[in-house]
């Protein structure tokens, strides 16, 4: 299914490509036929479209998943209106959702949105799309790899969804596995495994590609400090990736093996399951799982936040006309988050009974950490302050992001402090924290990027006021979504509960908040149809656009629209910093970076 | 526009795509062998009882096994040195030689599992049993990926030294590298295993 969309997506791309080669003709045009110009494509313009796509329609079917859940959340035992019937006896006989098939739903839930759907959309689609126009290259450094790097994504990500039809059903252990119950889970579990096997080994190929691509192909003229911030932010994630993910492929492993081969990694001696004692030698540790998890899990939230932050500081200064505030400050700070996010990842596990000396440590690396946040954070509002800020549909995207971030980072400060951890843990405070992180945050951001780099991928433009219906329906409804859930969270109400927390009595007060939140969430769900309508119709209906439609500097933006096989028809050159905007002087408000000195050097009187 | 730098080296980089790709690949094969040492450190230092490598496994084996994967490498590092002489033949028969001892080792190694479940010892009869046949096992994979990588630089890769000597000899100094790497891995695995 995603090649069709794929296939669609790339077709303006085509034409423009034999025109351009036809044009320039520096080498001889080569006829790929389709399979290889749309479907095994190595150019990195088309993966990137791949990845787009193909995370997008992961992350609504990720959505669609939730909307269940926020069902039986709601009304709690009640049949599940139009759908229930389909979905058989073993998940939801009668249409009412069985404890089992809310389990599956939350892991997958979880490792759909985070590992299919925002990490190859903002890795995969933006890294692969923008990355190597910005930096003036051809092409990613070892093109074939990238292919790879995809279908390795597509296998998992398919294995992920075949994973619901086998006997069982799909992983019910949350997505993040916790030994013994993954152990002894059903064949969903295996499935899961298999399929993460797969991604990390997708992203593994793909980071060693980005920095590669990054360190090496970039322009001349093109240092680092001249790199775009959303460079610097590809960058530190991919390094992240390259180094973090290793652990969980062990640890995969190992859990494989306690799966299949009878082995004790993650199982404690004495453990009794079904009212049997289980057989299997023990000695093992649940919290060498959850250690080698975290080391990947936490790094990994950056590498779900770190492009995003990306995007919006691109976002920002080409619609404030003005240089980012402290260039160098969030380029060390970002640096400096990449490595400080090795070294925090226990303070997902205070309440696991570690010792104090454990947590007094990831306590203060967790305080460090959010320091680099903070400075990221205000160096992009102080962007906004002296700005002429024109609100186009990726600013107001821009915008929310900012004190959506906001509120997502300072929440998490309480958690990262074990004291206020040992109440907050596990409830639905934890699920609004990082949700404000990841949805309100990086997926305003990321929807901002989509409408941003549109015009380069096909063209033409998103049509704005279905852009601006989908910005405010959006905005409006995630937040009556997400900030019920911190007020549940701080009365006490547990996380993955399977009837909504109703079976507490300390919930009764705050429960009458879940049908807020699920009627918000649907809301939400019909916010994305003019954006889904926009975006196919656009494709070819949009507005036409020249090369450079927001009026940029950085060097994507002078490649023609769509870039041609090979990108650029001269090689490009950096001659200035990336955010020359409103230079003093000069005959207009931006110079980009590819301009050479004399048409840029402001007119001396 | 061309790719630029996957043969000739960026000047101010010092490198070329190929040997940075492979050198970040093993940075991250490092931090997949660091958390399974990790593991076996944390697992054994919790564990009750925990047996002797000398007792359980065959330490003469052993030993000849680490002599032929060194082997191995002096023969790859050869195979490098004959490509930079241009001594293509000689290359041949290096590279040859390196995928011999591999074979070798794994034959070994079979012969070391055969015994291990005949006598009953399988992953699941104790932690330590399981962490050496995880880690071995996973080892062996990285075996065999280096023999099908030698093995095409040997038959169907080397096509490319007629076209192109400087890439082929990149490819093969870049597979040289992973495959000291994955003899490294085993001069940990060793004592570790074996010994301590
Ligand atoms: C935008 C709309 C979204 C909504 C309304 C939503 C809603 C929810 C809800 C209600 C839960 C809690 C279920 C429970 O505890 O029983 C949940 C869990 C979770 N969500 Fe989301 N989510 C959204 C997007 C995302 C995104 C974009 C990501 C990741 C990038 C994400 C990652 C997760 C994770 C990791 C969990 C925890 C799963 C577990 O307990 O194992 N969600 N989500
Ligand atoms: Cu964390």
């Amino acid at each position: 299914m995603a090649d069709v969309t794929t296939t669609e997506q790339a077709a303006p791309a085509a034409d423009a490509h034999g025109h351009e080669e036809h044009a320039h003709g520096d080498h001889g045009h080569h006829d790929l036929g389709f399979w290889q110009t749309y479907v095994f494509s190595v150019d990195h313009k088309v993966i990137g479209i791949q990845y787009a796509v193909t995370g997008l329609l992961f992350l609504l079917f990720g959505f669609v998943l939730m909307m269940l859940m926020r069902w039986q959340i709601a009304y709690p035992g009640e049949p599940i209106p139009l759908i229930g019937e389909w979905l058989g006896d073993e998940r939801a006989p009668g249409g009412i959702m069985l404890p089992e098939f809310y389990n599956q739903l939350g892991a997958m839930h979880g490792t759909i949105m985070v590992f299919l759907g925002v990490v190859p959309l903002a890795v995969g689609g933006f890294g692969n799309f923008v990355l190597p126009l910005q930096i003036g290259a051809p092409d990613m450094a070892f093109p074939k790899l990238n292919m790879a790097s995809y279908w390795s994504f597509f296998v998992g990500g398919v294995v992920m969804f075949a994973s619901f039809f086998v006997p069982g059903g799909a992983a019910n252990s949350g997505w993040t596995s916790y030994a013994p119950l993954s152990v002894f889970a059903t064949t969903g579990q295996t499935m899961w495994l298999v399929g993460m096997i797969f991604l990390i080994t997708s992203s593994l190929l793909g980071s060693v590609n980005f920095i590669v691509t990054t360190i090496q192909l970039r322009a001349p003229g093109l240092s680092f400090m001249r790199l775009p911030f959303f460079v610097w932010a590809q960058l530190v994630t991919a390094f992240l990736l390259l180094l973090a993910f290793p652990p969980l492929e062990a640890a995969g492993v190992m859990q494989l093996m306690d799966r299949v081969a009878g082995t004790s990694f993650f199982l404690p001696s004495g453990l009794v399951y079904a009212d049997a004692p289980w057989e299997a030698t023990g000695g093992g540790s649940v919290l060498l799982w959850q250690h080698l998890f975290w080391f990947l899990a936490h790094p990994e939230v950056y590498v779900l936040i770190l492009p995003a932050l990306g995007i919006v500081g691109e976002i920002i200064a080409n619609n404030t006309r003005k240089p980012v505030w402290g260039y160098r400050v969030l380029v060390y700070s970002v640096v400096f988050l990449g490595f400080m996010s090795f070294v925090v990842w226990a303070h997902h596990m205070f309440l696991t009974g570690m010792g104090t000396t454990m947590s007094s440590f990831f306590q203060t690396t967790t305080m460090i950490i959010s320091i680099p946040s903070v400075v990221i954070l205000s160096a992009l509002f102080i962007t906004l302050y002296g700005g002429s800020i024109r609100f186009t549909v990726p600013m107001l995207f821009a915008l929310a992001f900012l004190p959506m971030f906001g509120i997502g980072g300072l929440t998490g400060l309480p958690l990262g402090l074990s004291a206020p951890d040992i109440h907050l843990h596990d409830t639905y405070y934890v699920i609004g924290h990082f949700h404000y992180v990841v949805a309100p945050g990086t997926l305003m951001a990321l929807f901002g990027g989509i409408y941003y780099w549109f015009p380069k991928a096909t063209g033409r433009k998103m049509n704005d006021f279905l852009g601006r219906v989908h910005f405010w329906g959006s905005f409006i409804s995630i937040n009556v979504v997400f900030m019920p859930m911190l007020i549940q969270g701080l009365a006490g109400m547990n996380r993955r509960m399977y009837d909504g927390g109703e079976q507490y009595l300390m919930n009764a007060d705050v429960l009458w908040l879940n049908e807020v939140i699920s009627i918000a969430a649907w809301v939400l769900g019909l916010f994305q149809l003019p954006f889904i309508y926009n975006f196919f119709r656009s494709i070819k209906h949009g507005e036409k656009v020249d090369g450079n439609p927001w009026q940029a500097t950085t060097i994507e933006w002078q490649a023609p629209s769509p870039p041609p096989h090979g990108n650029f028809s001269a090689p490009p050159v950096a001659h200035r910093g990336p955010y020359e905007y409103s230079v003093p002087g000069a005959a207009r408000d931006f110079l980009m970076q590819g301009e050479p000195d004399t048409a840029a050097e402001p007119a001396k009187v | 526009m061309d790719i630029p730098y996957i043969v000739e080296e960026r000047a101010d980089t010092g490198l070329n795509n190929v040997k940075l790709g492979i050198w970040l690949f093993l940075a991250s094969e490092v931090m997949l062998f660091g958390a399974l040492f990790s593991s076996y450190v944390l697992l054994r230092l919790m564990a009750v009882e925990w047996p002797f490598g000398v007792d359980v496994l065959n330490v003469p084996l052993g030993t000849f096994n680490t002599a032929v994967l060194i082997g191995s490498s002096v023969t790859m590092v050869m195979a490098y040195a004959s490509l930079k002489m241009d001594d293509f033949g000689r290359f041949r028969m290096w590279l040859a030689a390196t995928i011999g001892l591999s074979l070798l080792f794994m034959v070994v190694k079979g012969f070391e599992y055969n015994h291990e479940f005949d006598i009953g010892n399988f992953p699941w009869t104790s932690t330590y049993l399981a962490i050496y046949f995880t880690m071995t096992g996973l080892h062996a994979l990285h075996i065999i990926g280096g023999v099908v990588v030698n093995t095409y630089l040997l038959f169907p890769g080397s096509k490319m030294w007629t076209t192109n000597k400087a890439q082929f000899t990149n490819r093969v100094e870049a597979a040289g590298l992973y495959w000291h790497f994955v003899d490294l891995v085993w001069i940990f695995l060793f004592p570790v295993l074996y010994l301590l």
